[in-house]
């Protein structure tokens, strides 16, 4: 909404308090201004002319020689390039000395060797938008009233000199669509008086009920229709301080009816319908919902189709108009229009909406409709406009008002009690402050012992309740005022649960063990939802996706890990570590919200460590990964119950990939990926994991529990075995751990070797086994015993042999 | 016998003191304290001389052997000290070359900001209450006095899976999930982070998702100025202790009284600059009392309970912080975007 300071001055005393001003304290009691525009663009020096000549230029074609009146002496000889100027035209001048936008000076000049005395500017000139001059003047000089007077500052009727407060509104606010509105709410936030405008109708002896009837088929969309007719009206521009004001709320003029029409709406904040009552092709105005197919030509001359879902307003046959939305071409007021039918209507929002939705056509008589028109004005509107209808295009009006009213209308009034808005607020406003809110805001109230009868206008739509009385006490008191506490009552120790807390630690694990935390998008396209997926379901896709590749919920966290690898590679980030969080999203049918499963994964690619002076370099590897998750199984005590198995998945290096089960389930993968999905996205060798953090966070473990440190030595033996190459060294650690008992503490591989020093097929594994008692030394003897099982059993078990 | 004596401890002392090296000083040794040494000479000599006169020598003997013992002693110890020092100085390095580097990720910066305001609040006692991304209608809107039909709820603005499920707009619907587990018993005191989705085009300033953190404090006898003294609490421990804030009111469909939390700028004070547009504030909350009908829908009675809730979003918060200046590089995780959050 924009609101003209100077305009808005005819509803409210704005003395001792400018623009600037106003917009903040219309801020701070909450409704934003966004801006004050300043209209006058650094203008000086522009009067109203008077064009006394007009001659051809003698050497130029397109200029014209005027001699302009501008109340300083003599005619001053002006050569002008617009070509609608004429002799006896009120014209804006700009004198010698003038300054126009952009720091232009007026200076005496030579045209075509013609002198002239300054300039005859069109409205651009003077910093108006193009799309808001009148179309006659669009392409040339503005053409002002005859009456205006020659040398008067020409700002100062254009309402150049103004200042327009730009309000963004919010839903609730939509009372300040108008400038009445504003009116009030300025005078609430002032404390002054609100001046209505003046109504005075001189209806002639006509009834209106001769004119025309209306009637409304469906209530509900349309709970209150009246008209009036005028007729006789002559078309022509309307008055100019009606033109500035448009100009300066940001609408066109165009002519005298169309424009008092847009005036009331900005007014009002009521939205009226003008039909050339000669146009409409019959005597009757039915409202009713469209019949599918139906056509209407709207005033922008495009043709539309209708649904039943949308209004029409017609003449019992045809449509004439989208109701609340916009005209139809059929019915519009033109230069020959002499009788006027005009329609004041409240319309249903959420019917208008519907039509804004599906026409893409929203308009300043739509905006209103949809967020809740004053139906307590509607006929006042209407009352008014016939009024300037009849002083500014010299018509008629005619007795009488059709009218069909279904309105079930009833006071709002609330209750509320001075401890309870204190109570709420935490404040210590006193009955005083209170009332003369109440009698700022111009609500009529009681009050008796504290307690307060509110009945609240009808142009305040957004309060029904104690708590919006409360707002409106809290808003106007002033927020600065309130005091800041701390909630008292019972305080609780807050903390994160253990599962928050686990992860938290899983995150700082991950990221001290060199891995970024990446947050990547949950939408993504069909073929990436599914991939890598460690389970599966139907995806889950957008009603209304913007685009494809943002439309499908993932299921994997792996594959914009990857774009985010392969991002960073085509930015020359070849060495890229990262993990994410985050939920995947497997459905559970259509009427049940999906299985939302937190899962943790990574990519890992390029030199993983290289500390080059000391000739270290190491690039990822599978292992480089698997070492990290054995850490983090670690952390979270689940290392010995954690396995690999070799597996096969789609999209992954055949050969290495691995399973990880937890006590026997399967939590996730661990793998390289498969050179054709690397190429696919752009990358060098790459390795990737996904788990389900949910089943690794919520898994049980127990306490921490001290052992006691060794007090005898331990004793170490090395053995080298000889297997078939396709033994995994995991199995072979196992029988191990199994065949060594109590006494084996421990197990570790420490060289593992395939080539030409062994037979083709078979490749050695080396484990350094340590034995403890924790009660006593052993003895040499009592180790060798329990090493020689530990290998019988790898013997058989694995057709095992020591490495000579 | 007795000059003798003197002059071979003279001569033994220069000797050690000429000695460069342990195996120069060790011949020393050898040859005076030796057994075919002058020393152990002239003791053979004792024979030769009266019975008096043998204890006298005797000690004097002793008493030569013990200062040579001592000054050979000495010698060793300087002569080993220096070839230490010999040793140190061949194995000095260049302490300038760098170390041997630790890989080090680090969170997101989200989720640097995100933990921040989890702990404070911990601290203030609320807990973390978490709740699905993909949404019913119900929690997402109407339970949160966003009724089908409302404005502010158009097809347009949420990514809807059916008519009835949607990617949740806000965090919003946490906080009705959780009251409604209440079942009408207060208190309530949680804040709500998460992820959130938007119909909005990706640019600098919008993202189709983005994060969101809410609170919530349901109890009887919350006042407004409660909410106040939390958000001012929360802004000067997040922005520095002299912040302060301001209310503006505001409208959203689940509080009421509404309004827009300003904190004073941090980077000007408060005196107006380029990153608070002049006005030496930053807009960083929405907050209000919670609208009764939120209350009752979730089982509340809003004649007993009041509550005040309020939003903020992580990426804005970020974005002042660290002077961020595309939400974009959020979520493109750019290296060399994440690893600027390395340190304290």
């Amino acid at each position: 909404m924009f609101v003209s300071y100077k305009w808005l001055q005819q509803y409210v005393d704005l003395t001792n308090i400018t623009a600037k001003e106003l917009a903040d304290r219309i801020t701070k009691a909450g409704i934003e201004v966004e801006s004050v525009e300043v209209r006058n663009k650094g203008i000086q020096g522009v009067v109203i002319g008077h064009v006394l000549e007009r001659e051809q230029h003698p050497n130029a074609d397109k200029l014209s020689k005027c001699f302009v009146d501008i109340g300083e002496g003599e005619p001053v000889q002006i050569i002008c390039g617009a070509p609608n100027v004429a002799k006896g035209q009120k014209v804006a001048v700009a004198k010698v000395g003038a300054v126009l936008p952009g720091n232009f000076k007026i200076k005496r000049a030579k045209l075509r060797g013609e002198e002239s005395n300054g300039m005859i500017c069109s409205l651009q000139e003077l910093g108006v938008e193009s799309k808001l001059v009148p179309k006659e003047y669009a392409d040339g000089i503005f053409v002002f009233p005859s009456d205006a007077p020659v040398g008067a500052d020409a700002l100062e009727l254009l309402y150049l000199d103004d200042e327009v407060l730009e309000l963004s509104l919010t839903p609730n606010r939509a009372d300040c669509l108008s400038m009445i509105g504003v009116a009030y709410e300025v005078a609430a936030i002032l404390g002054r008086s609100v001046k209505l405008p003046a109504i005075e109708l001189h209806e002639n002896s006509e009834s209106v009920h001769d004119y025309i009837s209306v009637r409304v088929d469906t209530p509900k969309d349309n709970p209150l229709y009246v008209g009036r007719i005028v007729k006789n009206v002559k078309i022509g521009p309307s008055p100019l301080w009606m033109q500035a004001r448009l100009m300066a709320a940001g609408i066109r003029p165009h002519n005298n009816v169309v424009d008092i029409t847009n005036y009331i709406l900005l007014e009002y904040g009521q939205p009226l319908h003008a039909f050339d009552y000669d146009r409409l092709g019959s005597k009757e105005i039915v409202v009713r919902r469209a019949k599918a197919g139906e056509t209407i030509v709207t005033l922008d001359d495009v043709e539309r189709t209708l649904t039943e879902e949308h209004l029409v307003i017609t003449n019992g046959k045809e449509p004439v108009a989208l109701a609340g939305v916009m005209g139809g071409a059929n019915s519009e007021v033109c230069d020959k229009t002499v009788n006027v039918f005009i329609e004041a209507a409240y319309f249903n929002g959420a019917t208008i909406r519907q039509a804004v939705k599906d026409h893409g056509l929203r308009s300043e008589s739509s905006t209103r409709f949809e967020k809740g028109i004053d139906p307590a004005r509607t006929k006042e509107a209407l009352d008014r406009a016939a009024m300037l209808m009849a002083e500014y295009a010299g018509g008629e009006v005619i007795g009488g008002v059709v009218e069909v009213n279904t309105l079930q209308r009833k006071d709002v009034v609330v209750t509320i009690t001075l401890d309870r808005i204190n109570n709420v607020l935490g404040t210590t406003i006193t009955k005083e402050e209170v009332a003369g809110i109440l009698t700022n805001l111009q609500f009529t109230f009681t009050e008796e012992n504290g307690t307060f009868t509110i009945t609240v206008p009808s142009r305040r739509r957004d309060i029904a309740i104690e708590e919006d009385i409360i707002e409106e006490v809290a808003r106007l008191y002033g927020y600065d005022n309130l005091p800041a506490t701390l909630p008292v009552g019972e305080a609780k120790p807050g903390k994160l649960t253990p599962y928050q807390a686990k992860r938290r630690k899983v995150r700082r694990y991950l990221e001290d063990a060199g891995l970024f935390q990446a947050i990547t998008y949950s939408l993504t396209n069909e073929a990436k939802a599914t991939m890598f997926a460690l389970e599966t379901a139907e995806p889950i896709r957008l009603a209304l996706p913007m685009s494809e590749e943002r439309s499908v919920l993932r299921q994997s966290l792996v594959p914009h890990l990857l774009e985010a690898a392969s991002y960073n590679r085509a930015r020359q980030v070849e060495n890229v570590a990262l993990y994410e969080i985050g939920s995947v999203y497997l459905a559970n049918g259509e009427h049940e919200l999906p299985n939302e499963k937190e899962r943790l994964a990574g990519v890992l690619t390029g030199v993983w460590h290289a500390h080059v002076w000391q000739g270290e370099k190491k690039a990822v590897d599978f292992y480089v990964a698997k070492g990290i998750l054995d850490g983090l199984f670690a952390l979270l005590g689940l290392e010995n119950r954690v396995e690999y198995k070799q597996a096969k998945r789609e999209h992954l290096h055949p050969g290495r990939t691995a399973d990880m089960l937890l006590d026997g389930k399967t939590i996730g993968f661990i793998a390289q990926l498969h050179p054709i999905v690397q190429k696919q996205f752009d990358l060098k060798e790459t390795y990737v994991f996904e788990l389900d953090l949910e089943v690794l966070l919520k898994a049980e473990v127990d306490n921490i529990r001290y052992t006691a440190i060794p007090r005898f030595p331990s004793i170490t033996r090395d053995i080298a075995l000889v297997v078939d190459e396709h033994v995994v060294a995991g199995e072979l650690q196992k029988a191990i751990i199994e065949a060594g008992g109590e006494l084996l503490k421990d197990v570790s591989i420490f060289d593992v070797y395939k080539g030409d020093r062994l037979p083709e097929g078979k490749k050695s594994i080396a484990f350094a086994l340590r034995y403890y008692d924790p009660e006593r030394t052993l003895t040499d003897e009592e180790v060798t015993n329990v090493h020689e099982q530990v290998i019988k059993a790898v013997e058989q078990q694995f057709g095992a042999t020591l490495r000579g | 016998m007795k000059e003798r004596l003197q002059q071979l401890q003279q001569e033994a002392l220069e000797k050690i003191e000429q000695a460069n090296d342990l195996k120069a000083l060790n011949d020393v040794r050898v040859a005076y304290l030796g057994k075919k040494g002058p020393i152990t000479e002239v003791l053979r000599g004792m024979g030769a001389l009266s019975p008096e006169e043998r204890p006298v020598m005797g000690a004097l003997v002793n008493e030569v052997r013990e200062v040579i013992q001592t000054a050979l002693e000495a010698r060793q110890a300087t002569l080993e000290q220096a070839e230490v020092e010999k040793k140190l100085a061949a194995e000095a390095i260049d302490v300038t070359l760098p170390g041997r580097p630790i890989r080090r990720g680090n969170h997101h910066p989200l989720t640097r900001v995100i933990e921040e305001i989890e702990d404070l609040f911990i601290g203030m006692g609320y807990t973390i209450a978490e709740g699905p991304e993909v949404e019913k209608d119900y929690y997402n809107f109407e339970a949160l006095n966003l009724p089908k039909g409302h404005p502010a709820r158009d097809m347009q603005d949420s990514f809807y899976i059916t008519e009835e499920i949607l990617l949740r707009t806000h965090t919003s619907p946490v906080q009705a999930r959780t009251m409604e587990k209440h079942q009408g018993r207060g208190p309530v005191k949680i804040i709500c982070p998460g992820k959130v989705y938007r119909r909005d085009n990706d640019d600098a300033t919008h993202s189709h998702q983005f994060t969101q953190i809410e609170g919530l404090v349901v109890d009887e006898h919350i006042r407004m100025s409660d909410l106040k003294g939390t958000l001012r609490e929360f802004a000067r421990k997040m922005f520095g202790e002299d912040r302060d804030i301001r209310f503006r009111p505001s409208f959203f469909p689940f509080t009421e009284p509404s309004v827009e939390v300003d904190v004073s700028c941090a980077n000007c004070g408060g005196h107006g600059c380029s990153v608070c547009k002049g006005t030496g504030w930053i807009e960083i909350l929405g907050a209000g009392m919670v609208h009764p009908n939120v209350l009752e829908m979730a089982g509340f009675d809003s004649k007993k309970y009041t509550g005040f809730a309020f939003g903020m979003g992580p990426e804005r918060i970020a974005m002042l912080k660290y002077g961020i200046d595309d939400i974009r590089h959020f979520y493109q995780n750019d290296v060399r975007f994440l690893q600027q959050f390395n340190r304290v």
